[in-house]
């Protein structure tokens, strides 16, 4: 195959980027500590943001803003790009006077300043966040056109804070009888959530004030909040102020009202809470131009809320055919986890297609296998295999294929 | 298992066997009891066998009132608004109360789903009125106040009559009317615990096939020629280098180009001059709850406002500080209560044609 050069040789003879030497190579730079001690992204970086999707919402106070997976390396996301979804807007709150509080079936209420909170011991750990509803546009037809607004509701950062257990120990937590928790927020929502008893013995949820090195971004609840693994992003209450311990489920409003399943024969599916294994193509996904054929890097994201990845497959015509693609490391549970895999494209149109397996063997469905188990109108944990479409003339296109 | 894990799990199963005293005392210094006072202001969730309730009461004809000063700007003046929120009230029946399954969650057909057609526990309408709403000024309601709200809303879908007084002590009686209260089911593998005894595996079953697996894909959906920009140009959503670069959508797609021809230089908006004071009050005074920039929300755009009052900062001033209606149309605008200079800076910035 001969394929045009990308970057050609000028008839000049040289890149004029070469033989013209730059005022960065010939003047002198700018000092230490600029942009008053916290350092920014390049003004070349200013296209890389989280967006709303045009007439999602009608207020920005309730609404999303999504993540540009399109732009993002690895499986850290940057603390200024991590998706937010907001119920009531979000608040910058005082730390030396936010407090949390236990109370419920528990021998003594505990009263907890952020001060006694950072002196336990802590742990570190990296984790993904995704929103119940993310791809929820998608469940009927295609609805949205690039990845930042399919799966932009998914974030992984790694987070600082004292497990749950630890503080429910303090207050001395009736752990016989208790079989769920009740997290609620300090904010104008006082969002609030149940959580299961049997996973907080795990010691995996955490509350938790440090984010990516530093605290919890305002967006994402500073100055405490709660993780809980593998489990969808509404359940992580932002803001926390208090956690009840008790033996019956909530029912609260976004468990009993939003965030529930609607299946085919009109019940709902309530306390849905696990975000089962998925993955998606970044790169190339929708609304990007392939300049040239050749060679690309077909990168991506898997994840599952049951643990580690096991392998992630890809298709380039549309899941006929599949190979085995590179996890890169660190590959941990319940986190974002980077695939990659060679790709020399001919030029001809291409569906390209990711389809991850998680530790416990189950692997990512198809449409037509979420369709089937549950109908187009339950909105939430749309968890399907996703299809890009390479054009003869390089555009990527969202598309659902048959 | 990582040796960490190990120490949790086992200290998680010493605390079951109700050995959890020691632990108590291994961080000395560390939490103090809250006061009864401090719980009581805070452990405001209602459960849906009502612990947790405060008794009270509220009349129908109560709620009313309170619903059109303080709701129905958002939710409409029969919770049936679509405008901001979805709808409240809406697609349940008579029947529904009294099978307990609202019969048009089964219909495919149906457009949307409101609120009293998905909810099956009073409590949920309770617990979230009175910790959330109204939307701008959370937790001010009264207990009695939400009584009344939540006895509004139940007589708008029939729950209860038009002269009905909920309370305490009759809100168990108004669970067993609820139109969906048998609409829910435990039964899947979704919940992260075995507290619900739901189902042991997957409801999806895919397999990792690797050759030959489905025959030839036909593009079955994808977007519509006419929505290509419907989300802004996706050039300027994508970084200036990269093996890919964002495709073009201000311009009509090249179908027959060669590779390369839907390509363009990636650019970045430059900065531009520094925003307006207001557009931050705007955000502050939540007056973006109810306005949009150029789009009828609840109240007019804020470009249709400048269009007709240029100039006239003071009118507006007034308008913004003592509230109105009429003007715009029968949905009420509520008195606001931001300081003098912030109001003026907002209606300076109307009345100066609304730039953002």
């Amino acid at each position: 195959m001969v394929l045009a050069q990308s970057n050609p040789v000028p008839i000049e003879g040289g890149d004029p980027n070469i033989l013209n030497l730059p005022e960065h190579a010939t003047g002198l730079g700018q000092g230490v500590a600029a942009n008053h001690g916290y350092g920014v992204p390049s003004k070349f970086e200013s296209n890389v943001q989280r967006r709303q999707s045009p007439g999602l919402t009608q207020t920005t106070q309730a609404s999303v803003s999504f993540a540009p997976l399109q732009s993002l390396f690895g499986i850290v996301t940057p603390s200024g790009l991590h998706f937010e979804r907001h119920h009531q807007g979000w608040w910058d709150i005082d730390p030396s006077k936010h407090r949390f509080m236990i109370n419920g079936m528990v021998k003594t209420p505990k009263l907890f300043t952020m001060d006694e909170i950072m002196r336990l011991p802590s742990v570190s750990r990296f984790h993904f966040i995704e929103c119940g509803a993310n791809t929820a546009v998608e469940w009927g037809n295609v609805a949205v056109p690039t990845v930042q607004y399919t799966h932009g509701m998914v974030s992984c950062s790694e987070f600082t804070g004292v497990p749950l257990i630890t503080l429910l120990q303090i207050a001395g937590a009736d752990f016989k009888n208790a079989k769920f928790i009740l997290a609620e927020g300090g904010d104008g929502s006082s969002m609030t959530r149940t959580i299961p008893m049997s996973l907080i013995l795990s010691g995996e949820v955490l509350v938790a004030y440090g984010q990516n090195g530093e605290m919890l971004r305002p967006e994402n609840g500073y100055p405490l909040r709660l993780i809980v693994p593998g489990i969808q992003g509404v359940s992580w209450v932002k803001y926390l102020r208090r956690i009840e311990v008790g033996d019956m489920p909530y029912a609260a409003k976004d468990e009993a009202v939003h965030y529930m399943d609607l299946m085919p024969d009109g019940q709902h599916r309530q306390y849905t809470n696990i975000q089962e294994c998925k993955s998606v193509v970044t790169t190339p996904s929708g609304g990007q131009v392939l300049l040239d054929k050749g060679f690309y890097n077909i990168t991506g994201l898997a994840w599952s809320g049951r643990g580690k990845i096991q392998k992630v497959d890809v298709s380039v015509d549309g899941g006929r055919n599949w190979r085995q693609a590179r996890l890169e490391t660190p590959v941990l549970s319940k986190a974002l986890t980077r695939f990659n895999i060679d790709w020399v494209w001919d030029g001809k149109p291409a569906i390209i297609q990711s389809r991850a397996t998680d530790e416990t063997g189950f692997v990512q469905p198809t449409y037509k296998h979420l369709r089937a188990a549950r109908g187009t109108r339950s909105i939430y944990h749309n968890n399907a295999i996703q299809s890009w479409l390479v054009q003869e003339n390089g555009e990527v296109k969202n598309v659902q294929v048959s | 298992m990582s040796k960490f894990r190990k120490v949790i799990l086992t200290s998680a199963l010493l605390a079951a066997a109700g050995l959890t005293s020691a632990q108590s005392t291994a961080y000395p210094g560390v939490g103090r009891p809250a006061t009864a006072k401090e719980i009581a202001a805070w452990d405001i969730d209602v459960r849906p066998d009502f612990k947790g309730l405060p008794a009270g009461s509220g009349s129908v004809a109560q709620g009313q009132d309170l619903w059109e000063a303080k709701c129905a700007h958002c939710h409409g003046v029969f919770g049936e608004s679509n405008e901001v929120f979805s709808p409240l009230i809406g697609g349940t029946t008579n029947d529904d109360i009294k099978t307990g399954n609202v019969a048009n969650l089964k219909r495919a057909d149906f457009p949307g789903r409101t609120t009293l057609m998905k909810v099956a526990t009073v409590s949920t309408l309770w617990d979230y009125i009175n910790r959330a709403m109204p939307w701008t000024a959370p937790k001010s309601l009264k207990p009695d106040e939400v009584y009344a709200v939540t006895a509004y809303l139940l007589s708008l879908a029939n729950v209860v009559p038009d002269d009905f007084v909920l309370s305490d002590k009759n809100i168990a009686e108004v669970q067993k009317r609820m139109p969906n209260r048998n609409g829910m089911t435990t039964q899947h593998y979704m919940w992260a615990g075995k507290e619900f005894k739901g189902t042991n595996k997957p409801d999806t079953a895919n397999v990792a096939c690797m050759k030959n697996c489905v025959p030839e894909a036909n593009v079955a959906s994808m977007l519509p020629d006419y929505a290509r920009n419907a989300h802004g140009n996706l050039a300027d959503q994508n970084r200036l280098v990269g093996q890919q670069h964002g495709a073009n959508t201000a311009v009509p797609e090249n179908k027959s180009g060669p590779v390369g021809g839907a390509a363009v230089p990636a650019t970045v908006k430059s900065a531009g001059k520094a925003a307006d004071p207001a557009l931050a009050l705007l955000s502050k005074h939540t007056c973006t709850a109810c306005h949009a920039q150029s789009t009828k929300v609840v109240g007019p755009s804020f470009n249709d406002i400048a269009k007709k009052y240029p100039g006239k900062a003071e009118y507006l001033a007034g308008k913004i500080k003592s509230g109105g209606s009429g003007v715009w149309g029968a949905i009420p605008m509520p008195a606001q209560t931001a300081s003098e200079a912030d109001i003026k800076t907002i209606a300076n910035w109307l009345a100066a044609g609304a730039a953002k």
